[in-house]
């Protein structure tokens, strides 16, 4: 809830150029159809979808907020910085930071590849780019193990290692920077690129100085989502991460062994944790996004 | 900017060896390890009656949720796009938090307000089992899988306006009538990617299942639930691979029609499959707009 209201302002402010695009609520209907009553939402329905949206999202997520602090801040802070728990958050940290790097990095590359590249079977690649968001994280969990799991064909074994929840992660975040830089990539004037060209500069200095900056919002954004679901991400790390405490340990196990054991308070702690992190990295790319929208509307 | 052509084929060749390694190897090698012990093991594996209650029950729970989030989505998308009252886009950003959320702290979340200790926890003494139940189940894949509709349907609804329906009920048409000659078929495609996207979510989804199962084999396993278990419970890693191989042809299912259905969607909309189908918040279609034409 918090990730919209605060850019509410800004998101107001920018609707009145928008209004053309095809924001229909917006835009008020001419005043000779305002009197008719289809189209309008009457209270019943508007009663049906908030007691609908606080039964199933709203109050599950308050009862975990309130058990996290039933033995008051004290409880909750003690919950959340017990060394197994912190050692959990930290490599939960540590590991969707550098999956979120080397999707940035190899993400762009793909979608550089795909875009700016003819071969054969392109097609099939780019089809294959979305099978991670499609397949079932366990599932993802059992491809990857039946390669780098134990008996691993080719010899490498990475099950209950960091490697290998790094390479769980990258399997199922591939899609996010690749998605969301093609479309940048293909709608980029190409024009500039050539002018740069033309002027001399290197194809280093064009990429750094003209594609990139064009690229960054996208890249970032991805990135940014990449990091969020990685934060959080159980089904796919479950199997090959190995469950080991301080090590291999990421949040969302420790929770659910927390659960096991019947600890529900520090397991409401954490997860209130795992909440605040991933919600303050969706305000940060929505503040990123607005703020580019805007210089890009000074521009225009 | 124009690469010489070593560049370009060294770049080439960095992306689909790291696809090779990251995607296509491990599929390959599932897929081989599945069917080398021959067509009829992996048919039995299957076909064991703890693998057919657990397709039974992941079925039975998408029959369950798939109606429940259509009415309930519809509505939603309606009131949010229709509706002009005060903390509008407070709801629209509480539709988005189940992309925002772990499955796990689902879960977590779940057992504090239905289990025997959360503040629903007085059911039990009705002899309703929510956690460990079925009913936990079903509400945890309703709570993973709401945005799907009412995401999809949305932009549909922005799209075709109030025009037609205010026509049909100046000719006199009932509001049950206009929604159902005039709204519904407009919508349908929407509503039908929306659906895809539940049903491929719904068989899927495992961390907040498994938090608010019991976990009984040929009881309360789901197929998801099955392949953790036959892996870890009972080290029986070729039935896991089974079980794992018959998801992920349900996936590319899946997949093969989301496609076909995308090409039936309006236009602007097909920039968002990546985002609709993974647990991440979507930007508000009034946001991503300008964004996308810009």
């Amino acid at each position: 809830m918090t990730l919209d209201t605060t850019t509410a302002k800004g998101a107001a402010n920018r609707a009145a150029p928008v209004a053309a695009s095809g924001d229909g609520a917006k835009r008020r209907p001419p005043p000779l159809l305002r009197s008719a009553s289809a189209g309008r939402v009457s209270g019943l329905t508007l009663g049906v979808v908030v007691l609908w949206l606080s039964l199933i999202v709203l109050l599950p997520l308050a009862a975990l907020t309130v058990t996290s602090f039933s033995d008051g801040w004290s409880g909750f802070w003690a919950a959340v910085t017990a060394p197994v728990a912190l050692a959990a958050l930290w490599t939960t940290i540590l590991v969707s930071a550098v999956v979120a790097v080397l999707n940035v990095v190899v993400g762009t590359l793909i979608a550089w590849v795909l875009v700016r590249d003819e071969f054969w079977g392109k097609r099939f690649v780019d089809a294959l780019i979305d099978l991670p968001f499609a397949l079932p994280t366990i599932v993802a969990s059992i491809v990857l193990l039946s390669l780098y799991g134990p008996n691993s064909p080719i010899g490498v074994e990475l099950n209950a290692t960091r490697w290998g929840l790094i390479v769980a992660l990258a399997f199922v975040t591939l899609p996010f920077v690749v998605r969301s830089v093609q479309p940048v990539l293909i709608e980029v004037d190409r024009d500039v690129e050539q002018a740069a060209a033309s002027l001399g500069a290197s194809n280093w200095t064009i990429f750094r100085r003209v594609v990139l900056p064009t690229l960054a919002p996208a890249i970032i954004s991805g990135g940014g989502l990449a990091f969020a679901r990685a934060i959080g991400e159980y089904g796919s790390v479950v199997l090959i991460g190995g469950n080991i405490p301080r090590e291999t340990q990421v949040a969302s196990q420790y929770i659910q062994q927390q659960i096991e054991i019947d600890r529900p308070v520090n397991a409401a702690a954490v997860s209130v944790a795992l909440l605040a992190i991933s919600f303050a990295t969706l305000l940060i790319l929505r503040f990123f996004a607005s703020r580019g929208q805007e210089r890009e509307e000074k521009a225009t | 900017m124009k690469l010489s052509t070593p560049s370009r084929i060294a770049l080439r060749t960095i992306a689909l060896l790291y696809l090779t390694v990251l995607l296509a190897v491990p599929i390959v090698t599932i897929l081989w390890r599945t069917f080398e012990p021959g067509l009829a093991t992996f048919w039995a594996s299957i076909r064991t009656p703890a693998a057919i209650s657990a397709f039974n029950l992941s079925l039975l729970i998408v029959a369950i949720t798939v109606p429940i989030n259509v009415v309930f989505g519809v509505v939603t998308a309606l009131a949010l796009v229709r509706g002009r009252f005060p903390g509008r886009r407070l709801l629209s950003g509480i539709v988005d938090l189940p992309f925002a959320v772990s499955p796990i702290v689902v879960g977590v979340s779940l057992i504090m307000l239905w289990g025997v200790h959360g503040w629903f926890g007085g059911l039990a003494n009705l002899g309703i089992q929510v956690i460990f139940g079925l009913p936990g189940m079903v509400i945890a894949t309703i709570f993973v899988t709401l945005p799907f509709v009412v995401r999809e349907v949305e932009p549909v609804l922005h799209e075709i306006g109030t025009e037609q329906e205010q026509a049909a009920a100046t000719l006199g048409a009932s509001r049950w009538q206009t929604f159902a000659r005039i709204t519904l078929p407009a919508i349908r495609w929407g509503l039908t990617y929306g659906i895809v996207l539940t049903v491929a979510r719904a068989l899927g989804e495992f961390g907040a299942v498994i938090m608010v199962s019991a976990g009984f084999p040929g009881v309360s396993q789901t197929l998801t639930l099955l392949v953790h278990s036959r892996y870890m419970d009972d080290h029986n890693v070729h039935g896991a691979y089974s079980a794992a191989t018959l998801l992920m042809f349900l996936a590319i299912v899946t997949l093969l029609l989301m496609t076909v259905l995308d090409r039936k969607r309006p236009a602007a909309q097909s920039a968002a499959l990546p985002a609709t189908i993974a647990p991440a918040p979507t930007p508000d279609p009034a946001e991503d707009t300008p964004r996308s034409a810009a």
